[in-house]
């Protein structure tokens, strides 16, 4: 059995290494071709009339200036009169002209009356007293519930509620498809059908059961200290800089192309698939460069399917629709809120005994679940009921670890107030707890010993509020957080050519996350040829499948098919080059671009003349993971890490100063160290951008979002970075690991630390985020009147 | 003003504004006839030309090469680089000037191309990200940006290297405050402000 795993530290020449990523040079020149870039011969444009209502239905939609426009070659209604609209921006008609002035044209001059109905965008706490327990399911329930809650929570929601439709097997193979586990999909098939009266008005508020574990009455009656609270963050959007979209065209009336923004290239043909009445396998996906998805590309969504149906009317010319600005942060993409009121119980010594919360937020139309409080602490004696609003906000997408920023601040922030009260410095009170937090304590442990060195916590903590000078007051806060991000499914085929070149297909993305890199790295490693030597080719579908890249699942997948492929095709070779060499193929090794006998070096080929004993046919072979007959596996679930964050507050102003952040994170064995830092780094700036900017503001009276722009949807500049200092934790103990992914983890911690140093510096919790300069000064001034 | 609000004087009707909207706008003085070329009007004491309402002949000067074009006045420098003339490394975000991912180079000066209308470029250099490299080398920002893995998902990067090839040009040597401030018009989602602030510190030490 040839020998898959990964070569022993002192074997690596590439792998762990500090290596460049192999795209920057196209990047950093212009020549990288984004789907936005693609410009198809004869190329129509593509634009959206939207709906100015958060909801109302369509009464009448007149088209009929827009068609006899010169220049319009396709109008489409994309929902007929009748139809109820349910948040502000969503499709109503679409048009492609010859330019992009004529289908702005056109969209100004289609006529649609609308019936404006009660609409709510609030995500306020729930009245006292508001919301109908939770009813049966509907299917969209069931892939909101997916998105947003663990799935033996939606196996068991399913199991209590039933379903508000008939479930068929479509359905149920649609869900193995995308990887819903097995147990909703039982839960799914066994789920009891409610008929629901049609038309019967939901409550705006969806109450789930409380949960209770251990007894928390009694916890909190014999606490030392018990600290409560209210915590929270907003809808936030992806704001990714290429908007969502696609460039589609038929170049016969069976077959179609399609460029797309996606972070899901193998997945998105079966998806269109069945709307547009087509075979998947004519169904022809290309993205070359994706820029930016954080969980909102994964689908082919209304506006590409719609470009597809202009193109078609329009003879099959390429039509390019991407979002505008506005619409991109309107509709493309939002995370959901989280609020909670919470109770902590705490005995002197600092050991958390109690923990009883009311959480609620929203996800938009769907509602949404409860993020995972508390969090990574399994605390013995709890009590937690969470209200879903249902409103009209547009629907939610996987933002970043979905769901765990929202747990993390929430939990970190309660137990964070709760040392303050005890007097006790926190990283004594987290250190002191880590008990509980199950598998990755001692991980936490050594992490949150590198990270207090790197930070200087102990010189830099005082006591709540006690570092203040002036109008400055300084302070640090900390968080920890976990993550899954074992391997996806991946395939891909691996050629060596008897003139020695190489080359690899795999129908992968690449987010930017490194993916390109770290594939020809684990190639080039197993080959002992440089990464200049193999050519790589991925982004199509016609390319072996390999799976969408959410949930840091695509390091751990592309890494092991890649090196299951590449050992395989390195021994076939071994066994061509064998005889010539007067020994076994087991007694070969390939170094530094030759082919050699271990015990003798002497006796080489060189790369060239060794693919040339392939003959005349180039060699392929077909890579998988997960393959469980070629063992080990190459890739694992589970990491943590911890983040500490230095602030510095201006308490006449309430600006917010980020000093200082300390990244520590373990995700097994680093296949490219840099692009890895890279991703710690960047975490760490995107959440800087949310615990102090970001927020979807929606306005009550015309339920539209306030700031779909990037002037007052802010993201963080260069002018906001503090100093960044990342540590990989690496070498023994980790790397023995197999490859764990590394996308979310480091996004979640941000908002917690910064808060809880928010929090040390004033004197006082700023409960929700973004921290902005109103938000401190209230808490301020109430700190003042308490 | 009097003797212009006569409908039937031409220059109003064939400069393509309507009266009506003319006299929305104020101080507006006189019309003058047309001559080859955009109509001129005077604005507020000042001659300004008028284009379209369709098509007009628009001259560019790209990295060097001139291209003849027929746009609408209102298409962007921007459109006009990425949608005319497939010179595509300039992107479209934000499309209203608040996030420099199109910065190109008009006469040596960052300028977001989604906030200049072609016709505006007329006459002036465009310098565009695509014009850096020398044949296969890379500028030494754009090496820069590789070395320091300042890009991720890319979007962003090529309004961020011409950004700071300007900046460099005009602060060789610049303090972390400068860079702070001089590179404060471009956003990036990904994260990659590290990266770049480390990459200008290599231009800066070794000399661009």
């Amino acid at each position: 059995m040839p020998d898959y795993s990964w070569p022993a530290a002192e074997q690596r020449s590439l792998i762990g290494k500090r290596i460049s990523r192999v795209d920057a040079p196209l990047k950093v020149s212009g020549r990288a071709k984004y789907t936005y870039d693609v410009t198809r011969p004869g190329m129509l444009f593509g634009k959206i009339l939207r709906s100015p209502h958060a909801k109302a239905r369509i009464v009448s939609i007149d088209i009929s200036a827009a068609e006899k426009m010169p220049g319009v070659k396709a109008v489409h209604i994309i929902q007929q009169p009748g139809s109820t609209i349910q948040w502000a921006g969503d499709e109503v008609v679409a048009v492609a002209a010859v330019d992009e002035p004529t289908a702005e044209d056109a969209v100004r001059a289609i006529k649609v009356e609308y019936q404006p109905l009660p609409h709510m965008v609030s995500d306020a706490e729930p009245p006292a007293g508001a919301g109908e327990a939770a009813g049966p399911l509907g299917e969209d329930d069931i892939w909101d519930a997916l998105d947003q809650m663990p799935p033996a929570e939606v196996a068991k929601q399913l199991g209590q509620y039933g379903v508000s439709f008939k479930v068929t097997e479509d359905l149920l193979e649609d869900m193995k498809k995308y990887d819903v586990p097995s147990e909703v999909i039982e839960a799914a098939r066994k789920a009891t059908y409610h008929e629901v009266k049609e038309g019967g008005a939901r409550s705006s508020y969806q109450k789930a059961v409380e949960q209770t574990q251990g007894d928390p009455d009694k916890a909190f009656a014999e606490a030392d200290v018990v600290s409560e609270g209210v915590y929270g963050l907003p809808v936030i959007t992806h704001c990714c800089l290429e908007s969502h979209g696609s460039t589609v065209e038929w170049p016969d009336k069976d077959h179609l192309f399609v460029h797309i923004s996606t972070q899901n290239v193998s997945g998105i043909a079966g998806q269109m698939a069945e709307p547009l009445k087509t075979p998947a396998a004519n169904i022809h996906i290309h993205q070359d460069h994706i820029g930016g998805g954080f969980g909102s590309k994964f689908a082919a969504d209304r506006w590409d399917i719609t470009a597809a149906r202009l193109s078609q009317k329009a003879g099959g010319k390429a039509v390019r629709m991407m979002l505008e600005r506005d619409a991109e942060l309107e509709v493309a993409g939002a995370r959901p809120s989280a609020y909670a009121r919470v109770k902590v119980a705490a005995k002197k010594d600092g050991t958390i005994t109690g923990w009883q919360s009311q959480s609620w937020g929203t996800g938009g139309p769907g509602g949404g679940g409860m993020p995972p409080i508390p969090y990574i602490f399994t605390i013995p004696n709890l009590r937690k009921q969470h209200t879903a609003i249902r409103n009209n906000i547009g629907p939610a997408r996987a933002w970043r670890a979905p769901n765990h920023p929202q747990a993390a601040l929430i939990t970190m922030a309660a137990l964070e107030d709760t040392a303050a009260k005890l007097n006790m410095d926190p990283l004594e009170f987290f250190l002191k707890n880590l008990d509980i937090t199950g598998p990755r304590r001692d991980v936490y442990r050594e992490e949150f010993g590198v990270a207090a060195d790197l930070m200087g916590w102990k010189e830099k903590w005082h006591p709540r509020g006690q570092n203040i000078s002036g109008n400055i007051g300084r302070g640090v806060g900390l968080s920890l957080h976990t993550w899954g991000g074992r391997g996806h499914e991946s395939h891909c085929d691996f050629t060596l050519h008897p003139d020695g070149s190489v080359d690899i297909k795999m129908g992968s993305q690449d987010l930017g996350t490194g993916t390109r890199t770290c594939i020809l790295i684990v190639a080039a490693e197993t080959l002992g040829v440089p990464l200049e030597a193999i050519k790589l080719q991925i982004g199509d579908t016609m390319y072996p499948s390999s799976g969408g890249s959410g949930g840091s699942t695509t390091i751990g997948g592309v890494s092991s098919s890649t090196r299951r492929a590449a050992v395989d095709a390195r021994d076939a070779l071994f066994a061509k080059v064998a005889p010539s060499l007067s020994a076994q193929a087991g007694d070969l090794e390939c170094v530094n671009g030759t082919v050699r006998v271990k015990s003798d070096p002497s006796r080489s080929l060189s790369w060239k003349q060794a693919c040339a004993k392939l003959g005349a046919m180039p060699l392929t072979i077909r890579g998988n993971n997960p393959d469980k007959s070629k063992p080990p596996d190459l890739t694992n679930s589970g990491v943590g890490g911890v983040q500490m964050a230095e602030v510095e507050v201006d308490t006449d102003t309430g600006i917010v100063k980020v000093k200082k952040m300390v990244a520590v994170q373990d995700c097994g064995l680093i296949i490219d160290l840099k692009t890895a830092e890279s991703q710690c780094y960047g975490a760490l700036i995107m959440g800087i951008s949310y615990s102090l900017y970001e927020e979807k503001i929606m306005d009550r009276t015309s339920g539209r979002m306030l700031n779909p722009d990037m002037q007052f949807y802010r993201l963080a500049g260069i002018s906001d970075i503090p100093q960044l200092v990342v540590h990989m934790m690496t070498g023994k103990g980790y790397d023995e690991r197999g490859v764990v992914g590394l996308g979310e983890p480091p996004v979640i911690s941000p908002g917690a630390a910064i808060s809880n140093a928010v929090a040390n510096a004033i004197g006082v919790r700023v409960p929700f985020l973004p921290l902005t300069p109103d938000r401190v000064l209230a808490a301020l001034s109430q700190k003042a009147g308490a | 003003m009097r003797e212009d609000d006569d409908p039937k004087k031409p220059s109003q009707e064939s400069s393509g504004v309507s009266r009506r909207e003319f006299l929305k706008i104020g101080g507006i003085t006189v019309a003058v006839p047309l001559v080859a070329g955009p109509r001129v009007v005077e604005a507020a004491g000042e001659p300004v030309k008028v284009y379209g309402p369709g098509k007009v002949p628009v001259e560019l000067t790209v990295n060097g090469k001139k291209h003849a074009l027929q746009l609408e006045p209102r298409v962007t420098l921007l459109d006009a680089l990425r949608d005319h003339l497939d010179i595509t490394g300039a992107k479209r975000v934000c499309d209203r000037g608040e996030c420099g991912a199109c910065t190109v180079l008009m006469d040596n000066k960052a300028v977001y191309a989604c906030a200049v209308l072609a016709i505006e470029a007329q006459g002036k250099q465009i310098t565009t990200v695509e014009s850096l490299m020398e044949g296969e080398t890379l500028h030494p920002v754009q090496q820069a940006f590789v070395d320091n893995d300042a890009s991720q998902c890319g979007f962003c990067t090529p309004g961020f290297v011409v950004a700071t090839k300007a900046f460099l040009d005009r602060h060789p040597n610049p303090t972390p405050d400068e860079i702070r401030r001089g590179l404060s018009g471009n956003f990036c989602r990904c994260g990659t402000y590290h990266g770049i602030q480390q990459a200008i510190a290599q231009v800066a030490r070794k000399g661009a």
